[in-house]
C-alpha cells in the first residue's frame, strides 16, 4: 500500500505574547471566511507561532498583510495515516537510519478513516522521495 | 566659511573675547535681574572682580527648577518692550522653560544657525525641507531663520504628513532636510513603503538633534537616504538649536562659544571638571539679552574634545552627547542610558532600531525589558531561529549594560513612530516608590 502524501502550504504567524492576541488572529481569518484544515500553536513564555494550513492560502495572505501581521509561508507535507493502531509507527519506521528528521508535527482538525498528519521534515526532499517509494504492505 | 573672521579667531583672542562679554554680561545681569543680583549675593560674588572668563567657575550656576520658578518673565534682563519673540518648552515635565528674545537675540539666533547650516555647505541654491516643528518649539524657526539668513529656499513643512514630505521633497527637489533623527528614519521607511526607494530622493545632507542619536543610527539613516547627517545640539533655554553643530567631519559638535561658553562639571557635585573627562554641560549664554543665563545646568552628558578641529574652526568641540542626566535610568544600580540600546539593536543584523525599553520591579528587583521589532526578513518558521535571535540580543545587550535585560520581540511598526521626540522608555516603577 502506497503512502499518500501531499505537499501542503502552512502559513507561520507572529503571535505576541499579549492577551487577545490569538483571538485576533482567529477572528481575522473567519471573517475573511478562511477555514482551517489544521493547526498548532508552538510557544514559548515570550511569543508563540501559529502555525495553520488553510483553505485558502490568497485570502490568508491578504487578510495578515492588511492587518500587517508577521506571518511567513512555509511548506510542508501532509501525510494520510491509517487510523489504527501502527498506523503512524509504520511511517515513522520509514525515517530511521536515513538523515531525516521531523522538526514538528500536528494533526488535521476533521478526521475521516485515514487522519492526515502535518509533518515538516528536515530535508524535506529527502523525505518526500522516501514517502514515493514506501510500501506499507 | 559663514562669519569665517569670527569662526577662525586664533584662541587666545576668542578668551579675550569671551572675557570682555562674560564681565559686562554679569554687570548687565547684576543691574537688571533681581534673580542674579540675589545669587550672585549668596554666591559672595562682587560684579566688579569679574574680569576674565577664568572667574566664571565661581560664578553661581542656575537650574532648570530655577527657571520654572521664576516662570514666565523673571530672567527678563530688558524692558518687556525690547522683547520681540517667545519661545517655549512644552511643560511636560513641569512649568514650561521661557525664552524670550530680543532683535538682537534673533540675530544672533539667525547668525548661530547660518554657522549650523553651512556647516554642510547649504546655500542659496539649496532647498530645506524643515521638518521640525513650528510653533512654541525652537526647532522650526530656530532652521527657518538660519536658512534664510544663508539665502537658501525654506519649506516651512513641520513634522507630519509624510505623505505629502515625501511629494513637497520630490516636487520641490529638497537637498537638505532637518527634523529629528528618528522621523528622519521614519521618512526612509515611508517611503520604502511607498514603493519610492529612499536613496533616489533629491536629498544630499541632513541636520538633525532635539533627541540623542547614536553613531550607528546615523549610519543607517546616511545609507538609507543617501545624505550626509550631522548632528546639531542646542537647547531652548539657551537659545534653540544652534549651540552647536559638526563640521563636515562629523567628528564632535563646534559650540558657539563666542556666545555659549561651555564648561563641564561633575553632575553630583557641580564641581569644574579638567577637559577631556566626562560630565554635565553647563552654558554660559555671553551676548543674549532678552533672558541670559549664567553657568545653566543642561543636563546633557558629554565630554570638551582635546584637539583642534582640522576644518580651522577655532571653536572648542564636545562629543556627540551621550545621553542627558534626566533619561539616565538607574537600574539594579547601573547607569543606563537608551541610546546604549539602540547601538545594540542597530548592530544586531535583522532588527530595526524601533524599541521600548520597560523598567518595572518585581518585588525588590529592577528589570529591564527591551521591546523589539522584528523585520519581516527575520521571521522564522523555527521556533529556535526566533529564540536563537532573543538570545543574541539579550548576550549583546548585557555585554553593552553590564545587566541583563529581557528582549522581547513584537510585530514589525507595531511601535509608535514619532514624527518629535520618540518616547522609548517606559518607567513604571515610581507607582511602588511612593507607597506610604
Amino acid at each position: 500500500m502506497c503512502v499518500d502524501v501531499e505537499v501542503l502550504e502552512q502559513v507561520t504567524v507572529f503571535l505576541e505574547n499579549r492577551p487577545g492576541r490569538l483571538q485576533e488572529v482567529v477572528r481575522l481569518l473567519a471573517d475573511r471566511g478562511v477555514n482551517l484544515r489544521a493547526l498548532s500553536i508552538a510557544e514559548t513564555e515570550r511569543f508563540g507561532l501559529l502555525r495553520i494550513i488553510p483553505d485558502d492560502l490568497e485570502d490568508t495572505l491578504a487578510a495578515l498583510d492588511d492587518a500587517e501581521i508577521t506571518h511567513r509561508v512555509t511548506r510542508v507535507v501532509g501525510v494520510r495515516v491509517p487510523d489504527r493502531a501502527g498506523g503512524l509507527a509504520a511511517v515513522l519506521d520509514l525515517f530511521t537510519g536515513t538523515d531525516v528528521s521531523i522538526a514538528y508535527m500536528y494533526a488535521e482538525l476533521s478526521g475521516g478513516e485515514q487522519a492526515m498528519l502535518v509533518v515538516r521534515f528536515e530535508p524535506q526532499e529527502d523525505a518526500l522521495r522516501i514517502l514515493a517509494e514506501a510500501d506499507l504492505g | 566659511m559663514f562669519q569665517h573672521d569670527i569662526q577662525t579667531m586664533p584662541v587666545p583672542d576668542l578668551r579675550r573675547l569671551q572675557s570682555e562679554r562674560l564681565s559686562r554680561q554679569v554687570a548687565r545681569l547684576h543691574a537688571r535681574v533681581p534673580f542674579y543680583r540675589d545669587k550672585l549675593a549668596c554666591a559672595g560674588v562682587d560684579p566688579a572682580t569679574v574680569s576674565g572668563i577664568d572667574d566664571i567657575a565661581g560664578l553661581p550656576m542656575t537650574g532648570k527648577g530655577d527657571l520654572r520658578d521664576v516662570y514666565p518673565y523673571g530672567l527678563l534682563a530688558v524692558d518687556r518692550a525690547e522683547i520681540v519673540e517667545v519661545h517655549m518648552s512644552s511643560g511636560t515635565t513641569g512649568k514650561p522653560v521661557v525664552d524670550a528674545y530680543t532683535a538682537a537675540d534673533l540675530d544672533i539666533w539667525r547668525d548661530v544657525m547660518a554657522r549650523t547650516l553651512d556647516m554642510g555647505g547649504v546655500g542659496p541654491d539649496d532647498v530645506v525641507q524643515n521638518g521640525y516643528g513650528y510653533g512654541l518649539f525652537t526647532g522650526g524657526f530656530g532652521v527657518h531663520y538660519g536658512a534664510g539668513r544663508l539665502g537658501a529656499v525654506v519649506l516651512p513643512m513641520s513634522s507630519g504628513n509624510t505623505f505629502r514630505q515625501l511629494q513637497t521633497m520630490q516636487d520641490f527637489g529638497s537637498t537638505v532636510l532637518t527634523c529629528t533623527p528618528s522621523y528622519a528614519l521614519y521618512i526612509a521607511e515611508f517611503a520604502a513603503q511607498q514603493g519610492i526607494e529612499p536613496a533616489t530622493l533629491p536629498l544630499r545632507a541632513g541636520f538633525f538633534g532635539a533627541e540623542p542619536w547614536s553613531l550607528e543610527m546615523r549610519a543607517e539613516i546616511e545609507a538609507r537616504l543617501g545624505i550626509a547627517a550631522y548632528d546639531i545640539y542646542g537647547l531652548t533655554e539657551i537659545i534653540g538649536p544652534g549651540v552647536g553643530a559638526e563640521c563636515v567631519r562629523q567628528d564632535g559638535l563646534h559650540l558657539f562659544e563666542d556666545h555659549f561658553f561651555p564648561e563641564i562639571v561633575d553632575p553630583d557635585t557641580g564641581e569644574p571638571l579638567p577637559d577631556g573627562e566626562v560630565g554635565e554641560l553647563v552654558l554660559t549664554t555671553l551676548t543674549r539679552t532678552g533672558t541670559p543665563l549664567l553657568r545653566y545646568r543642561t543636563r546633557d552628558i558629554t565630554f570638551l574634545l582635546p584637539d583642534a578641529c582640522a576644518c580651522g574652526r577655532t571653536s572648542r568641540r564636545v562629543h556627540r552627547l551621550m545621553g542627558r542626566t534626566d533619561d539616565m535610568l538607574i537600574i539594579r544600580g547601573v547607569n543606563v542610558f537608551p541610546q546604549q540600546v539602540e547601538q545594540v539593536l542597530l548592530r544586531t543584523e535583522g532588527v530595526e532600531p524601533h524599541y521600548r525599553l520597560i523598567v518595572d520591579r518585581e518585588g525588590a528587583m529592577d528589570t529591564l525589558h527591551v521591546e523589539v521589532e522584528m523585520s519581516e526578513s527575520l521571521f522564522s518558521d523555527d521556533l529556535a531561529d526566533l529564540i536563537w535571535l532573543e538570545r543574541r540580543i539579550e548576550s549583546a545587550l548585557k555585554a553593552e549594560l553590564g545587566i541583563l535585560a529581557r528582549c522581547m520581540l513584537v510585530n514589525p511598526r507595531s511601535i509608535e513612530r514619532s514624527e518629535g521626540k520618540a518616547k522609548r522608555v517606559f518607567d513604571r516603577r515610581e507607582v511602588t516608590t511612593h507607597v506610604r
